[in-house]
């Protein structure tokens, strides 16, 4: 198979002038991974600075409550900067000192990946820019504040949807005048090759560590992994550590927005409003119309508002590995809820639509079965959007004296 | 005629040569007939006809807004066959050529697309995001349909990397002189001049330049380094400011002191 394709799916469509900026990142990808140094090196980065490994905690009230499957929820929450995206970020700036520069950009939707590299970028003394849809920055307040905090300029991308892949397109847009002294940092299992195998290297260490957690907890492999998928990066690093099990079945949950029936929703694999096609560096199944325009996307999580989905999830859902199901933001409330009352713990938005579809098949599951959330993130991030879905009334109030006190 | 030996047998009797271009359907159908036909009647010899794409990556902000503001008013690809049918029809003397992004030649169906592009005598295809390595068979289909596939130099491309990708082009090479999106101005000094004998050196196919040219000094600058002239935004800022109508007077102006040329 040509290098960076999964079955059909991947390859590296990149303008021409970025032709040796990818010769030298495949070269130093390669490189790194022949080299058991680094691997080591990143490790030992991530457990001092960023509590790995995670723990794996056992839902025992909500397996109780549901009265089926033993739930288990990975806790990529507990990462340094609250989600899963440490691990890809982390990782990639590893990578970007041995390559010498001293700039990075991003994209971002949720602006956990925007915060994770605007942080990376502190640590490692590097200039930061991160590119955000302005209809996230309206969304996501609270992680731009962290990202200038730390350092980071955010600039706001006004074109097109104001998501997720007009950020990833302003992002190219300045890769393509700065790359000598700047490597861009793709938040996900995305984009063109190698960023895909990249990423999902990087973040493989979630399903390292949760294969070993589960046979030591439960005795045997778990019956069924969930995750959210937006670009498909956490799901990928879960999944990745049970794909030898054919026993074991994985699903990616994808946001169903207002209803995968209606044109409100960011559902690749479920649906049937996506086909094959070729954006953003990649091939994969998007959201388009006839003529191969991309179509609006709406989740209540801005972390899966995404036209694309990775190229190898593509494949695996092709070949059957990979089950698709899809959460509604009604349901991903309903779920947040529920794991709040019965576990005392927040998932992110995103997250979230992994519980929904665990916690509607777990009643069924036998009680010597177990299954695995990947809780990719922790949702206080989120607390405007979730008090505003709640209609919070108190919450509203506090809104409103804080405004009323700035005006003064 | 193939598109490479009809720009080398008008360079015989021109400094240099102009390529223009535009978004389909941006602001609207009528204005692209008439700012066409100003830039036919006043000696252009290539025109790219970009059909427009919801995520243009390698576009600069004027086009970019063209793009989208072309999409909003609800341009189909339909539309922009038909319309460039009847340009190509009606302006035998001017070389049309479609640029897109590859997602709006996979979608159609890349033989199908290319099948119909030639039919409706257009010359060849720009799409700046799909690289030799990725387009195989679109190279190989335009190729035995005689059209030309357009490939790009970029400031960043080595000598090898420059003749590996010439050869596998026709027409003309579209040298980006510099790094960025489309839409910004660079000088000419002697990076550029450098580059542009190293792009020279690597194929015998024209060299086609653009790097946000918009005055007759820009175009002069070119001459003897270059074959022809690239100009993309700055039509576009025209027709946004003055109107088709200024359209003429610009193109005329860009070689108005051409030896050899009445003008
Ligand atoms: C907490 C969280 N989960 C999931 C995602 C979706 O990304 P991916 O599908 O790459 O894991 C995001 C993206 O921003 C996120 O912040």
């Amino acid at each position: 198979m040509k290098k960076g394709y999964f079955g059909q799916w991947g390859g590296a469509f990149i303008p021409e002038v970025l032709h040796a900026t990818f010769v030298e990142l495949n070269a130093e990808y390669e490189k790194a991974r022949q080299d058991p140094a680094f691997w080591q090196e990143y490790l030992d980065l991530m457990g001092n600075y960023s509590c790995r490994p995670t723990p794996l905690t056992f839902a025992e009230n909500l397996s109780d409550y549901l009265g089926g499957a033993r739930i288990y929820i990975k806790r990529e929450d507990l990462n340094h900067t609250g989600a899963h995206k440490a691990n890809n970020v982390m990782g990639q700036g590893l990578l970007v000192r041995r390559m010498g520069k001293k700039r990075v950009i991003a994209e971002t939707g949720a602006g956990q990946h925007g915060v994770a590299t605007a942080t990376m970028a502190a640590r490692f003394g590097f200039d930061c820019t991160i590119y955000m849809g302005e209809e996230d920055v309206v969304r996501q307040r609270p992680n731009v504040f962290w990202m200038e905090k730390l350092g980071a300029t955010v600039v706001p991308v006004t074109d097109g949807a104001r998501t997720l892949k007009d950020a990833i397109n302003e992002a190219f847009r300045d890769w393509v005048s700065s790359m000598d002294n700047t490597h861009y940092v793709l938040g996900t299992v995305c984009g063109p090759h190698p960023f895909p195998e990249m990423v999902a290297w990087f973040q493989s260490v979630i399903g390292i560590e949760a294969k070993k957690q589960i046979l030591a907890q439960h005795g045997k492999m778990p019956a069924r992994v969930y995750a959210c998928v937006g670009g498909g990066s956490n799901a990928m690093g879960i999944f990745q550590g049970f794909f030898a099990d054919d026993g074991v079945e994985l699903i990616g949950v994808e946001a169903g927005g207002k209803g995968i029936d209606t044109d409100q929703h960011a559902s690749r694999m479920c649906g049937d409003r996506a086909a094959p096609g070729v954006a953003q560096g990649y091939k994969t199944m998007f959201l388009q119309n006839d003529d191969g325009q991309m179509l609006d996307t709406h989740s209540i999580a801005a972390g899966l508002d995404y036209v694309g989905i990775s190229p190898i999830l593509s494949d695996l859902g092709e070949q059957g590995r990979v089950r698709f199901e899809a959460a509604t933001d009604t349901e991903v409330l309903e779920a947040l809820s529920l794991t709040m009352k019965k576990e005392g713990i927040i998932p992110a938005l995103e997250s979230a639509h992994a519980f929904v579809q665990a916690i509607k098949e777990a009643p069924d599951m036998g009680r010597d079965e177990a299954v695995i959330i990947n809780m990719s993130g922790r949702g206080d991030k989120d607390i405007f959007t979730i008090a505003h879905a709640f209609d919070d009334p108190s919450w509203k109030e506090f809104i409103i004296d804080r405004a009323d006190s700035y005006r003064k | 005629m193939k598109l490479d030996d009809d720009l080398k047998s008008r360079l015989q009797s021109k400094k240099i040569l102009l390529m223009t271009h535009l978004v389909l359907g941006y602001p609207s159908f009528e204005t692209n007939r008439e700012v066409i036909r100003q830039m036919a009647e006043n000696g252009v010899d290539c025109i790219e006809l970009q059909i427009p794409f919801s995520e243009p990556m390698a576009d600069g902000p004027v086009i970019l807004k063209a793009n989208q503001d072309a999409l909003a008013q609800g341009v189909r690809v339909e539309d922009c066959f038909r319309f460039a049918e009847e340009m190509a029809a009606e302006f035998s003397q001017v070389n049309f050529l479609f640029m897109t992004y590859y997602n709006i030649v996979f979608r159609y169906g890349e033989t199908r697309f290319l099948e119909r592009t030639r039919e409706i005598g257009l010359v060849g295809t720009i799409i700046p995001d799909l690289p030799p390595e990725e387009g195989e068979s679109y190279l190989a289909t335009s190729r035995s349909l005689e059209l030309a596939p357009i490939t790009f130099f970029t400031p960043t491309s080595t000598d090898e990397r420059m003749r590996q990708v010439a050869a596998r082009g026709e027409g003309f090479v579209y040298v980006v002189a510099r790094r960025g999106v489309t839409g910004e101005h660079t000088e000419m000094d002697t990076g550029l001049v450098g580059y542009l004998a190293r792009c020279h050196a690597a194929t015998d196919l024209p060299l086609a330049v653009g790097f946000g040219i918009a005055s007759r000094a820009d175009v002069a600058m070119l001459e003897g380094r270059a074959d022809m002239a690239v100009i993309g935004t700055a039509t576009i800022r025209l027709v946004d400011e003055q109107g088709a109508g200024a359209v003429g007077a610009f193109i005329a102006g860009l070689h108005a002191d051409e030896k050899g040329r009445e003008r």
